[in-house]
């Protein structure tokens, strides 16, 4: 638990450090969502009914930038590989990292909420349900990320590498939390948010649990 | 005791072995010198000893351990100062210090810190980031680093690329203070006069495969216009 805290202090700082690069990966989402606006034209109707779906598709576009930028710092002078022949423990150096990664995608998911409101007028006086989503969802996208980013850090091509290895993966992700923001958006009459949120929940449970489980692996000769 | 002892070693990358058949044994507290050619396997056989890298065929045990078999309790034991520094290039010269000091239950504080970074002589620069770092003030650092770990085998690979001559004599200082201490210490180096100086024995390699090992006063002498092997079981 120790070596945890000290490994997510240490993600934690690097993430303060590359601040800059964390607008601008907001400004990406932010492009993203602007111009999938454009693709559905001036339709307030059709706007707001695919706001979840564009919300999402941002911030899972915006992911993969943020994931691989996490192991950037871990390989430009193979820092990683120094922490781990400390030795520090290959677990704790994941949980940190996962942690610092679901909470910059968290932030970066609440930062992108605002601008879908403005460009697709899609509100939700549920704001408290709206971020549970939006924590459910990050954390089913960090986990899986962060181990794919290891695997691919280390990879000629890695940029297109981890949305290829990625995207598949989530895909049980992104129809969750669309469906989940969907109700919170355009509201809930058969109570079906539960369900999603669960499903969710479970898909982050496993892949926190498996990616524990495999970094070593992916990071270790 | 011995330190170290590698018996049968192979590694290869892609079709070709980096390390051939490499065996010997290195006792506690001897200081050698590894030498070699570019790319006779000088680098890849100190990995392989700091478990950065696993060898394809032999077997390595450092004070004991199997480094396959027994990989934490090795890593608990060693430090690599290897080509690439370790550090974080975003942090100050403190805090990539302090980063090591935590996973390691040490005392991160500044003035402990400090004192390390007095040793290399960057307590000037203690809070700047290491990317504002030239390629010698890194390799100080990284030095720093690795004092930090407080190993009992320390595997040096080409301790002094990079540094000016004034860090040339703080790694002469550096290993004279391993070898008062008692500590193991393998260098990777091209400069050989400074390494029959310092050091106790040695081992040469070529092409992967291991062409001498003995004292290092008896080390032969390289041969060849482009300085392509050695003269003696080359």
């Amino acid at each position: 638990m120790r070596s945890l805290l000290v490994a997510l202090r240490k993600d934690l700082l690097l993430q303060w450090r590359s601040r800059t690069q964390i607008v601008a990966i907001f400004a990406f989402g932010a492009a993203a969502l602007l111009l999938f606006s454009f693709a559905i034209g001036p339709d307030s109707l059709a706007l707001r009914q695919h706001a979840a779906g564009f919300l999402w598709l941002g911030l899972l576009l915006a992911s993969t930038l943020s994931l691989a930028e996490s192991f950037e710092r871990e390989m430009e002078e193979q820092a990683l590989e120094g922490l781990l022949l400390l030795p520090a423990s290959a677990r704790a150096l994941y949980y940190g990292k996962a942690i610092a990664n679901w909470a910059q995608l968290a932030l970066l998911g609440a930062a992108l909420v605002p601008v879908t409101v403005v460009l697709y007028d899609a509100g939700t006086l549920r704001l408290v349900s709206l971020l549970g989503v939006i924590l459910l969802g990050t954390a089913g996208l960090s986990a899986p990320g962060t181990l794919y980013a290891a695997m691919t850090a280390q990879i000629r091509g890695r940029q297109t590498l981890l949305p290829l290895l990625l995207f598949p993966l989530v895909v049980p992700v992104l129809l969750a939390a669309v469906k989940a923001t969907s109700l919170l958006i355009l509201g809930d009459p058969m109570g079906q948010l539960r369900p999603w949120a669960t499903l969710l929940a479970a898909f982050a449970v496993i892949h926190w649990a498996l990616g524990g489980l495999l970094f070593s692996r992916v990071v270790e000769d | 005791m011995i330190a170290v002892a590698a018996a049968g070693l192979c590694r290869r990358y892609g079709r070709r072995w980096a390390l051939a058949e490499v065996g010997f044994e290195v006792p506690e507290g001897a200081l050698v010198m590894v030498t070699g050619r570019n790319g006779s396997g000088k680098s890849t056989l100190l990995r392989v000893l700091a478990t950065a890298i696993r060898a394809d065929r032999g077997t390595v045990r450092i004070l004991g351990h199997d480094v396959h078999a027994d990989r934490e309790a090795v890593r608990e034991k060693i430090a690599l100062l290897g080509h690439r520094t370790h550090l974080y290039e975003p942090l100050t010269a403190l805090e990539n210090l302090a980063v090591v000091a935590r996973f390691l239950s040490r005392d991160p504080g500044r003035e402990a810190l400090l004192a390390r970074l007095e040793e290399v002589g960057l307590a000037d620069r203690a809070d700047d980031p290491v990317q504002t770092f030239s390629a010698g003030m890194r390799q100080r650092l990284a030095l720093a680093r690795l004092l930090q770990q407080e190993a009992q085998v320390v595997l040096l690979d080409e301790p002094y690329g990079h540094l000016d001559p004034p860090g040339f004599l703080l790694v002469d200082r550096l290993l004279q203070r391993l070898r008062a201490q008692g500590t193991t210490v393998l260098m990777a180096t091209h400069l050989l006069h400074r390494g029959r100086a310092l050091c106790d024995r040695a081992l040469v390699l070529e092409a992967g495969r291991l062409a001498f090992a003995g004292a290092a006063s008896e080390m032969p002498e390289p041969v060849g216009a482009d300085g392509a092997g050695f003269a003696e079981g080359a």
